[in-house]
C-alpha cells in the first residue's frame, strides 16, 4: 500500500548555466564572477546562510561576537552583502547528496529531493579536519576544535568547564584567541607541531616576505595565548587521553618530560585538509600532496577538473586558506563563463598572479604544522575507524593477508563502512596501508566514495520520483 | 600469439579466467578432484559481483531448471559450508519470506507453492497471515500471507569469496590476481591465455569471467546474447533488531534483510546502467525511490531510518534469466560458468562442483540441460 499524501517532485524546470555547490568564500565568489558575467547561476549551500566555515552566520553576528571572532571573520560581511545584493539565486538549507556523471546534482531541501540540471558546476565544498587519531579520541569529552568553534559562530555557545586545546596548526592557535577573548577558560595549550622556533624559521625563509600578513597573525595569536599566562606546553609527544566513559586526564611528554593533565573536556586538530569526499564520487583524478599530506583533486589553471565543466575552488582543492579560496573561486567563475561564450574571454592572470603571491607562505606553513606521523598513522591499539571501531593494528594485519587498498579494508572490517563513510578514517587508513605495504599513498588510493553524499532517509529518498 | 614469458607462466591441468566465486568454487572442486589448477583474476578475487551482492542464499522463486541445483546447494553446502571449506561464510540459516501484500498476490503465491508440489518440491511453503506476524512480528497489518522457504537464508559475500579462494589455495590451486586475459587460444590440444603477466598454458579452460565472460565464450565460436548490466544495492545505519528472515515481496521488486550488526540491506533486481569496458556500474537513484517506499510500507517506523550508502555490481543477464553452465558447442575441453542474472551467488557452491563433473567425468550429475550454451543459437 503505498502512501497517497507523497507529494510529487518539482521537475527540473530549467538548465543552469552553473551550479555552485558551498558558499563560503570561493563558492561565493565564484557566482558573483559568473552572475557578473550574465551567466543564470544557482548557489546551494546546506547551511541556513552564506559565510562557510570562516564566515559562517555572519550576516547574523552582534558586536560581540564581532569583537570576540576578530577582524577576518568581519571580513567576510563584505561578500556576503555582495551576493544579496547581486540577486543571484540561492538556496539555503539545500544538502547535495549526489552528482551524476551527466551533472545532474541531487539535493534534498525541505525533506524533498530535487533534481538540478546545470551546464557546468564549481564544487566549492571546502575543508574539513584532520583526523587525529590517538589513543582515547573517541571518548566522550573530546571535540574537535572545529566543533567547537562550529558552536561559538553558530550559537555563541562556549564551554562551561575547563578545556585543553591540543594539537597544532592556526585554527586551534585562533580558537584559544577567540575562547580568550570570550572568557573560557584553558587550562593548557599542547603544541604537537615539530618544535621549530619561529623566529628562528622565518629568519631563514626568504620567501616569508610575501607572506609576512599570515605569519604576523599567527604571531600575534600565539603572542596573545602566552600573554594571558595559559600553561603553553612545546613539541608535545605520546599524547593520551584517557578515562573509563569519559575524559578524565590527558598524558604526553613535552621537550622530553613526562606530563599529566587533569581535565573533563579536551579539544583537538591537526590542520585541515580538503573534503574530496564529492570529487572522489564523481570520480575525478586526485593525486596525493607530499606537502599537506593528503589527497587534492588534479585541477587545470582554471580550476576545471579531469572532467569537463566540473570545477573545484577553495580548500576543496588544496588548502589555501580563505582569501586564496575567495580569488580561487573568481577564478573558476571566469572560466566556466569563457567556456560558455560569456562576456569577453578574459585571461585569468590577474587572478592567477594574485593566487600565487598569497600561497608563497605554504610552503612555511606546511612545514611548521606538518602533524607529525606518530599523530596521522597511529600505534596499533588506536581505533582508526570510529564508526565501526577498526584499530590501527587490525588494518595492518589485513595488509599482512594480502589487503592491497582501502576498497578492501572495507570487504574485510567494515572500515569505514559506517555512518561517515569514510570521511573520518580516510586519510588514515591511505597512510596506514602506505606505510606498512612500502607503498607510496598515490598507489594504495582511497575509497569508492558512493552515494549518498549526505545523510538521507528512506522517507525523504521514497518522496523523490 | 608472441608473449613474454615470466616465472610466474607454465602449464597446469586447468586453467580458470575470473575470480568470482564461479570461479573460485570451481577451482576449489577441480583441486579436490585432483587437478592442478591457476585461476587468473583481472582484480582482485571477490572484486566483482561475488564480494559486492546482496548474500542471499535463496531457493525461494527460482526458475524451475533451477530447482535442483539450487536445493543441492543449499542442502549439501550452505549448511555445511564450515566442513567443507573451513568457514561458513557468515552464513545464517533465517529463512525466506515473500510477502504477498492482495488478495492477486495470495493467488499467485498459492499457485506457485502448488505448482512446485504438483513438480515434487516442497521447499516453499504457503503461510498465512497469523504465520506471517509470528515469523516477523513487526511487519505492517496489511500484509495477507507469504511463501516461506524455512532453509534459505544469508552469508556474508567477501567472506564466502575469501574463504573459497582459502581453501582453494590450501589444496594448491595458484591464484594469479592483477591479470587480466587479453585472449585465448586452443592449439594442438593446449589452450593459451595471454596476459601482461606472461603465458598459462593448460588442456583444460573454464571460463567463469562473470560480466565479461561473453567475450571469451564469442572469441570460440559460442556466441550468447548475454548482457553485462549493474545493479544496486543500498544499506541503512544501525536500528534495533526487527527483522530476522530475508524479506521479499510479491507484487513489487524488493529483497532485505537486517544483518547483526542493526544495519539493513534493501535491493532486490535494482538494474542500473553499467560500463563493462571501465569495469564499473553507476549508481541511478532516481530507481531507488520505490524500494524505499516498499520498505516504509512494510515497516512504517523506518521512515526516518538514514541510508548510509548505495553500492553497485557488475552481473552477465542472459535473456532468459538463467545460466550458463555448459561445456562449449565448439571447442574440445572447456567449461563456461557465467550469465547468473542477479542470483548465482547461491548457486555458486554446486557450480564448482558441476564445472569439476563436466571437467573430470564429460557429464553432470545434476541436470543442466537447460542451462546449455547454444541453447540460443539459431541453427
Ligand atoms: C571547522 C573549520 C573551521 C574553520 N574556521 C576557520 C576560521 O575561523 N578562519 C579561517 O581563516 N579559516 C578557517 N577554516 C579554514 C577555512 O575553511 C577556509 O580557509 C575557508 O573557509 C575555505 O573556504 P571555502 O569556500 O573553500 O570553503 P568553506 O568556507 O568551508 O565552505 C564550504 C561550504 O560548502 C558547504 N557544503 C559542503 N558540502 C556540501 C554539500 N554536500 N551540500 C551543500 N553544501 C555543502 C558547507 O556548508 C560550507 O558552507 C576552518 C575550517 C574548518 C574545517
Ligand atoms: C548488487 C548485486 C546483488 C546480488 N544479490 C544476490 C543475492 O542476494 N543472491 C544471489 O544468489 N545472487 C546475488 N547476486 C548475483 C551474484 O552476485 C552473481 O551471480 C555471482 O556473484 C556471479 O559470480 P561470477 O563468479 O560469475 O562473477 P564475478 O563475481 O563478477 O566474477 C567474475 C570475475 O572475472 C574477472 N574477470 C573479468 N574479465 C576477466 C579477464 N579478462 N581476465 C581475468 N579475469 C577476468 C572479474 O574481475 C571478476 O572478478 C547479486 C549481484 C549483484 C551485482
Amino acid at each position: 500500500m503505498s502512501n497517497p499524501a507523497i507529494p510529487l517532485n518539482d521537475a527540473p524546470s530549467q538548465v543552469r548555466d552553473l551550479v555552485v555547490i558551498g558558499a563560503g568564500p570561493a563558492g561565493m565568489a565564484a557566482a558573483l564572477a559568473a552572475k557578473r558575467r550574465g551567466l543564470d547561476v544557482l548557489l546551494l549551500d546546506e547551511q541556513p546562510k552564506v559565510g562557510g566555515q570562516i564566515y559562517r552566520s555572519i550576516t547574523e553576528t552582534d558586536a560581540q561576537r564581532e569583537r570576540i571572532l576578530g577582524a577576518d571573520y568581519v571580513y567576510g560581511k563584505s561578500l556576503a552583502e555582495q551576493i544579496r545584493a547581486s540577486g543571484l539565486a540561492h538556496w539555503a538549507g539545500a544538502s547535495v547528496w549526489q552528482i551524476d556523471p551527466d551533472k545532474t546534482v541531487h539535493v534534498l531541501r525541505n525533506d524533498r529531493t530535487t533534481r538540478i540540471e546545470t551546464k557546468s558546476l564549481v564544487i566549492a565544498t571546502g575543508a574539513m579536519e584532520r583526523p587525529f587519531p590517538v589513543p582515547g579520541w573517541t571518548l566522550p569529552g573530546v571535540m574537535t576544535a572545529g566543533a567547537g568553534q562550529i558552536l561559538l559562530k553558530n550559537a555563541a555557545v562556549v564551554p562551561q568547564v575547563p578545556v585543553v586545546l591540543a594539537g597544532c596548526g592556526p585554527l586551534l592557535y585562533l580558537l584559544a584567541a577567540q575562547y580568550l577573548r570570550a572568557g573560557v577558560e584553558i587550562r593548557a595549550v599542547l603544541d604537537t607541531s615539530a618544535g621549530t622556533d619561529w623566529r628562528l624559521a622565518i629568519s631563514h625563509a626568504t620567501s616569508l616576505l610575501a607572506g609576512w600578513g599570515y605569519v604576523r597573525k599567527g604571531l600575534g595569536l600565539l603572542r596573545e595565548i602566552k600573554s594571558a599566562g595559559i600553561p603553553f606546553f612545546k613539541d608535545v609527544g605520546g599524547l593520551r587521553i584517557d578515562g573509563e566513559d569519559a575524559v578524565r586526564q590527558v598524558s604526553f611528554s613535552s621537550a622530553g618530560r613526562a606530563q599529566q593533565i587533569d581535565c573533563e573536556l579536551v579539544m583537538l586538530h591537526q590542520g585541515v585538509v580538503p573534503n574530496t569526499q564529492v570529487s572522489w564520487s564523481l570520480r575525478a583524478e586526485h593525486q596525493w600532496d607530499d606537502e599537506q599530506l593528503c589527497w587534492v583533486p588534479v585541477l587545470d589553471s582554471w580550476g576545471q577538473t579531469s572532467l569537463p565543466g566540473i570545477y573545484i575552488a577553495g580548500d576543496g582543492a588544496g588548502i589555501g586558506g580563505a582569501l586564496v579560496a575567495e580569488m580561487q573561486g573568481a577564478l573558476a567563475g571566469i572560466g566556466v563563463a569563457n567556456s560558455l561564450g560569456f562576456g569577453a574571454s578574459e585571461d585569468g592572470a590577474q587572478q592567477r598572479a594574485q593566487i600565487a603571491q598569497h600561497l608563497r607562505i605554504r610552503p612555511f606553513l606546511n612545514q611548521q604544522y606538518r602533524p607529525k606521523d606518530e599523530f596521522r598513522i597511529p600505534a596499533d591499539d588506536v581505533v582508526v575507524c570510529r564508526c565501526e571501531e577498526v584499530t590501527a593494528g587490525a588494518i595492518r594485519e589485513q595488509v599482512q593477508l594480502g589487503c592491497v587498498g582501502p576498497n578492501q579494508t572495507k570487504s574485510f572490517s567494515r572500515c569505514g563502512m559506517g555512518p561517515c563513510q569514510g570521511r573520518q578514517c580516510g586519510l588514515t587508513v591511505t597512510e596506514i596501508i602506505a606505510k606498512e605495504a612500502k607503498l607510496p599513498p598515490q598507489d594504495v588510493g582511497y575509497y569508492r566514495i558512493r552515494p549518498p553524499l549526505k545523510s538521507l532517509s528512506l522517507a525523504q529518498l521514497a518522496a523523490g520520483v | 600469439m608472441a608473449g613474454i614469458a615470466s616465472p610466474a607462466s607454465g602449464s597446469s591441468d586447468v586453467l580458470v579466467i575470473g575470480g568470482g566465486l564461479q570461479g573460485l568454487s570451481s577451482a576449489f572442486q577441480l583441486a579436490k578432484a585432483g587437478l592442478s589448477v591457476r585461476l587468473l583474476e583481472a582484480e582482485y578475487c571477490g572484486r566483482h559481483a561475488s564480494g559486492v551482492n546482496a548474500g542471499g542464499v535463496r531457493t525461494l522463486g527460482r526458475h524451475v531448471a533451477e530447482i535442483p541445483l539450487a536445493l543441492a546447494a543449499r542442502e549439501q553446502l550452505w549448511h555445511g559450508l564450515a566442513d567443507i571449506i573451513g568457514s561458513d561464510g557468515g552464513f545464517v540459516p533465517s529463512g525466506h519470506l515473500q510477502v504477498a501484500e492482495s488478495e492477486a498476490d495470495e493467488i499467485k503465491a498459492k499457485a506457485r507453492v502448488a505448482m512446485l508440489n504438483g513438480l515434487g518440491f516442497f521447499h516453499e511453503q504457503w503461510v498465512d497471515q497469523q504465520q506471517v506476524r509470528e515469523l516477523v512480528p513487526s511487519i505492517s497489518p496489511h500484509v495477507v500471507g507469504g511463501i516461506w522457504a524455512d532453509r534459505d537464508g544469508y552469508a556474508l559475500p567477501y567472506k564466502v569469496a575469501t574463504a573459497y579462494r582459502l581453501a582453494a589455495e590450501k589444496l594448491g590451486v595458484q591464484i594469479v590476481e592483477q591479470a587480466p586475459v587479453l585472449r585465448v587460444d586452443h592449439q594442438s590440444g593446449m589452450w593459451q591465455a595471454s596476459t601482461a603477466q606472461g603465458v598459462f598454458h593448460a588442456p583444460w579452460l573454464v571460463n567463469t569471467a562473470g560480466a565479461w565472460a561473453a567475450d571469451f565464450a564469442a572469441q570460440v565460436g559460442d556466441t550468447v546474447p548475454m548482457v553485462a548490466g549493474g545493479l544496486m544495492l543500498m544499506v541503512t545505519q544501525r536500528v534495533a533488531p526487527f527483522v530476522k528472515p530475508v524479506l521479499g515481496a510479491m507484487g513489487r521488486p524488493l529483497s532485505f534483510k537486517q544483518f547483526d550488526n542493526g544495519t539493513v540491506v534493501i535491493g532486490g533486481g535494482l538494474r542500473c546502467e553499467a560500463d563493462a569496458s571501465q569495469r564499473h556500474a553507476m549508481v541511478d537513484l532516481n530507481r531507488m525511490p520505490k524500494s524505499a517506499q516498499t520498505v516504509i510500507d512494510l515497516f512504517p517506523h523506518l521512515r526516518d531510518v538514514s541510508i548510509a550508502r548505495a553500492w553497485t555490481g557488475i552481473e552477465g543477464f542472459m535473456p532468459d534469466e538463467i545460466p550458463v553452465i555448459s561445456p562449449s558447442a565448439r571447442a574440445d575441453n572447456l567449461v563456461h560458468a557465467f550469465g547468473f542474472s542477479a542470483h548465482g551467488f547461491e548457486l555458486s557452491p554446486i557450480t564448482g562442483c558441476i564445472v569439476a563433473e563436466l571437467v573430470t567425468q564429460g557429464t553432470s550429475s545434476l541436470p543442466i540441460s537447460a542451462f546449455r550454451v547454444d541453447r540460443f543459437a539459431t541453427a
